[in-house]
C-alpha cells in the first residue's frame, strides 16, 4: 500500500462562512458555512446557519472552497540536491498551490531504489512536510535501465509506485519484467515517454520555431511511439501504466486508443503544456520556457485540453521540477531541464483556461485532485464526514508572480512575473491547516 | 541600436544605414594611414568561445582601424577551462569598462544574455545554429555592390541549412532586402517548418537555373556519420556546385571554410563569378561600420544618408 506521511500537527476546527463549496464529484455546488471540527468536514450549514460555538470563523463570502489538490508528480530533490528543493521547502510550496498531497520523483542523487531510501524519506517526510508526501522508487536500479528494482519490498515499506522519470524505460523487455512482477506487487508504473533515438540532443519542439531559432528539435512522435509501445506491453501483460507529462496531439491519441482496448492506463498534462506553446521559446529564456517533454505548437495544446474534457486525461500534475539560479543563467541549450508550478497551477489554470472559457472551473478542479486515484490513494472530498482537505480560494484575486519571493527554494518558475487572476489563501491537508497566505487576515474567534 | 544580437532586430533601414557607413570605411581602407581616431580611448573586448579565422581576425582588425584599445579572449586557454561561468567571465571582462563585447558562442541565446549581464554594446558574431548578423550584413554588402539592390533577385541557398547559423541569418537579411529565396539541400539538412520563414524549400537542383545568387554551405564531415546523409561522394553528386550546374550569369557566394571538392567544386570557387574573396574583404569595412554604429552613433537613429547613398565621411586619418 502507498505509504503517504506528513508533519503531525493540531486538528482544524473553523467555519468557512459563506463559502461558495464545490466539488464536483461529491455533486456539491452552493453557498454553505463549511464547518471543519477536529480535522474533518463536519457539516455543510446553509450560510450563516451552523454554529460556530467559539472556533475560528472565516468571512468566506467572496471566496471559493475546493477539495484540495493532488499531485502524482513533483521533484523534492531529496536526496542529494537539497540546494533545488528538499522535503520541507517542496512541501511548503505545494501547500500554497492548495495540494494537500503530493508524489515525488525518484530520479534523485543517487535515485530512491532501495527499502532503506523509502523508509528514510518517509521519516523526513513524516518530521518535515507540511502536506502529505509520498515516494515512488525506481523501476530499474539506480535508474541504469538494466535489472528490476526490489518492487515487491519496495512496496511492503510503503513506495507509492514505481517510475524511472527523467528517463524512458529504453528496454521493452525490462518494461514487460516490470509489469509481471507488478501482478506480485502492486504499484502503478508512470512512465515518461520519449525515444532517445528521435529526441536526440533535442531542447524544444521540433518545429517552425526550432527552424527559424537553430535549435535541435525533439518531435512529437518520440513521445507518442513510446506510448504506443507501452500501452500495448502494458495490455498484454494486463499491467497498470500512467503516462507522465503528455505534451503531444498525437499522444492523447495514443493514449485514447489504448484505452479504448481496455489497457489499464491512466495519464496526466502539466500546467505549462496547457497554458503556453513554443511560441514562447523564441525569448530563448530557459528559466520560464525549458522543459522536458518541451511546449509544443498550439494545435497540441489544444488536444491536450480536448483530452482534459473528454476525460482521456485524468489529471494535471504540475512536474513541478526546481533547479538553482546558476543552472538556469545560461544559453537555452546549456540549461538544466525543468519548471516549479506547484505554487502557481491553480491559478495559472484559472487565469489561462477557465477565465477565457475554454474549461469549466469545476473541470479544473476535478482534474487538480485527479492525480490521487490513479496511485491508489483517495481522492480529496467535501463530503460531510471526509477528512478536512481544502483549498479556500479567492477567484477576483490579481497578483504577480514571484513579487513576494517563492516557498519553493527555487525560482525558476514558468510563471515568473505573469499576473494571474485566482489566488490560494488557505489549504487544509489531512485535517490540518497547512498554509495561510500571510496577507490573509481573518476573523479569529476571541 | 544598442546592441547586434541577431538580423532580425534590424528593418531594411537600419541594414543600409550600417551598409552606407561601411562604404565610407571602403575608401579609408584605400588610403595609406588606414585609420580613423573614432573610438580612441575606449575598449572593446572579443570573446571567442569558438574556433574563428575571418570573424575574429576581422573584427579585431576593425577595432583597430577605429582605434580601439583590444582585448581579445579566447576560451581555450582562459579562464573558461577552468570552468568559469560565462557570467562570471563576462563580470570580469566588464571590470575593464569595455565599450562594446563581440561575442562568439557555441550555444544560442548567449550574446542576448551577455547584452542582459553588461553595460558594453554586445556583438552577436555567432550564436549556435541560431544568428550570424555581421556575416548577413557582409554578404548583404557585397552583393549590394556588385548588383546595386537585391529586390526581385532569386537567391538559391544550398547545402546543410539544419546546421548554419550563416543560412539562418542571411535568409532573413536578403528576405529583408527585397530578395525571394530557395533554400535546397538532402531533406534531413533542412529543418523542419523552415518554409514558414517565407522561403521555398528545394530538394534538388534541377531548377538551379533560375537562380541570381547561388549562396553554398559548408558541409561538415562529421554530418556522414550521423546518417543526414550516406556519403560525401553522394553528397557532391547531388548538392555539389560545379561549373556544369553553375551558369555563366549566377554569382556565387560561400562563407568560409571551404570543403573543395564537397559542396563546390574547385574550379567555381576561382571563376570570376565567385565572390568568396570579396566577402572576406567585406567583412572588414561592415563590421567597422557596426562598431561604429553602436559606438559613435550608439544607440540613436543612423544618421541621415546623403543623396548619393554614401554616408558623411568620418574624420581624418589618425
Amino acid at each position: 500500500m502507498p505509504s503517504l506521511q506528513m508533519r503531525a500537527g493540531e486538528s482544524a476546527s473553523l467555519v468557512l462562512r459563506g463559502a461558495t463549496v464545490l466539488d464536483p464529484v461529491a455533486g456539491i455546488e452552493g453557498r454553505h458555512d463549511l464547518v471543519v471540527r477536529d480535522g474533518e468536514i463536519a457539516e455543510l450549514a446553509a450560510p450563516g446557519e451552523a454554529s460556530g460555538d467559539g472556533i475560528e470563523e472565516i468571512d468566506a463570502g467572496p471566496l471559493h472552497a475546493f477539495p484540495a489538490f493532488f499531485d502524482p508528480h513533483v521533484h523534492l530533490r531529496t536526496p542529494g540536491q537539497e540546494h533545488k528543493e528538499d522535503i520541507e521547502t517542496g512541501a511548503r510550496s505545494a501547500a500554497a498551490g492548495g495540494y494537500c498531497g503530493v508524489l515525488a520523483m525518484a530520479n534523485t542523487e543517487p535515485p530512491v531504489s532501495t527499502p532503506a531510501d523509502v523508509e528514510a524519506l518517509l521519516a523526513d517526510a513524516s518530521s518535515a512536510a507540511a502536506v502529505r508526501v509520498g515516494f515512488l522508487a525506481t523501476v530499474t536500479r539506480a535508474m541504469e535501465g538494466e535489472e528490476l528494482t526490489e518492487m515487491a519490498s519496495l512496496r511492503d515499506v510503503g513506495a507509492a509506485g514505481f517510475s524511472d522519470d527523467g528517463l524512458p524505460i529504453r528496454s521493452a523487455r525490462i518494461l514487460r519484467r516490470a509489469l509481471q512482477y507488478q501482478r506480485l506487487c502492486g504499484g502503478t508504473i508512470a512512465l515518461h515517454e520519449e525515444d532517445p533515438e528521435l529526441s536526440g540532443a533535442g531542447v524544444m519542439h521540433e518545429g517552425p520555431v526550432s527552424a527559424a531559432l537553430g535549435l535541435e528539435g525533439i518531435p512529437s512522435v518520440s513521445e507518442s511511439t513510446m506510448i504506443a509501445r507501452d500501452a500495448a506491453l502494458a495490455g498484454y501483460e494486463g499491467g497498470r501504466i500512467h503516462v507522465q507529462h503528455l505534451s503531444a496531439a498525437e499522444s492523447v491519441e495514443a493514449v485514447r486508443a489504448a484505452k479504448a482496448a481496455g489497457v489499464q492506463i491512466s495519464c496526466e498534462a502539466s500546467p505549462h503544456h496547457l497554458c503556453l506553446t513554443d511560441e514562447e521559446v523564441r525569448s530563448l529564456d530557459p528559466q520560464r520556457f525549458k522543459m522536458n517533454p518541451p511546449l509544443r505548437s498550439e494545435g497540441d495544446r489544444l488536444a491536450l485540453i480536448a483530452g482534459l474534457q473528454d476525460g482521456t486525461i485524468e489529471c494535471i500534475a504540475t512536474d513541478h521540477a526546481p533547479h538553482a539560479a546558476e543552472e538556469k543563467e545560461v544559453p537555452f541549450e546549456q540549461a538544466a531541464m525543468g519548471v516549479t508550478g506547484l505554487e502557481t497551477a491553480f491559478a495559472a489554470l484559472h487565469t489561462d483556461l477557465v477565465l477565457p472559457g475554454a474549461i469549466e472551473l469545476g473541470l479544473l478542479i476535478e482534474r487538480l485532485a485527479g492525480g490521487a486515484e490513479p496511485f491508489g490513494v483517495d481522492r480529496p472530498s467535501l463530503a460531510p464526514g471526509s477528512e478536512a482537505n481544502i483549498a479556500l480560494c479567492d477567484l477576483s484575486a490579481r497578483w504577480t508572480v514571484g513579487e513576494d519571493g517563492y516557498e519553493s527554494r527555487s525560482s525558476n518558475s514558468w510563471c515568473a512575473g505573469k499576473e494571474l487572476t485566482g489566488r490560494v489563501l488557505m489549504t487544509l491537508a489531512a485535517g490540518q491547516v497547512a498554509y495561510r497566505l500571510r496577507s490573509f487576515s481573518m476573523g479569529v474567534a476571541p | 541600436m544598442r546592441h547586434l544580437l541577431s538580423i532580425e532586430q534590424l528593418s531594411k533601414a537600419e541594414i543600409e544605414a550600417i551598409l552606407d557607413r561601411a562604404e565610407s570605411f571602403a575608401e579609408v581602407g584605400r588610403r595609406d594611414i588606414k585609420k580613423v581616431p573614432t573610438l580612441r580611448g575606449r575598449t572593446v573586448v572579443t570573446l571567442f568561445y569558438e574556433a574563428s579565422t575571418r570573424t575574429s581576425s576581422s573584427f579585431e582588425l576593425a577595432a583597430k582601424r577605429l582605434s580601439a584599445d583590444l582585448v581579445s579572449v579566447k576560451a581555450a586557454g582562459s579562464s573558461v577551462d577552468k570552468g568559469e561561468s560565462l557570467k562570471d567571465t563576462v563580470a570580469t571582462l566588464s571590470a575593464y569598462d569595455p565599450a562594446a563585447i563581440v561575442l562568439r558562442h557555441p550555444y544560442a541565446g548567449a550574446a542576448q544574455l551577455v547584452a542582459g549581464w553588461a553595460d558594453a554594446a554586445v556583438v552577436n558574431a555567432g550564436d549556435g545554429k541560431h544568428e550570424h548578423p555581421s556575416q548577413a550584413l557582409l554578404d548583404v554588402y557585397t552583393l549590394r555592390r556588385r548588383l546595386g539592390s537585391l529586390e526581385g533577385k532569386r537567391i538559391w541557398i544550398v547545402g546543410d541549412v539544419l546546421h548554419s547559423r550563416v543560412a539562418r541569418s542571411n535568409l532573413i537579411a536578403f528576405k529583408a532586402m527585397g530578395a525571394e529565396l530557395t533554400v535546397c539541400g538532402p531533406p534531413a539538412l533542412i529543418p523542419r517548418g523552415l518554409e514558414q520563414l517565407g522561403c521555398e524549400v528545394e530538394h534538388s537542383l534541377e531548377r538551379l537555373g533560375e537562380a541570381d545568387v547561388v549562396y553554398a554551405l559548408r558541409l561538415q564531415h562529421e554530418r556522414m556519420n550521423e546518417s543526414f546523409v550516406p556519403s560525401i561522394r553522394e553528397y557532391a553528386a547531388h548538392f555539389q556546385i560545379d561549373s556544369r550546374r553553375l551558369g555563366p550569369r549566377q554569382l556565387l557566394m560561400h562563407p568560409g571554410p571551404v570543403n573543395r571538392g564537397v559542396e563546390l567544386s574547385g574550379e567555381v570557387i576561382d571563376s570570376p563569378q565567385s565572390l568568396i574573396a570579396e566577402q572576406v574583404a567585406s567583412g572588414l569595412v561592415v563590421r567597422m561600420a557596426i562598431l561604429y554604429e553602436l559606438l559613435a552613433v550608439g544607440g540613436e537613429a543612423p544618421a541621415p544618408v546623403a543623396g548619393n547613398g554614401h554616408a558623411t565621411p568620418i574624420g581624418q586619418p589618425a
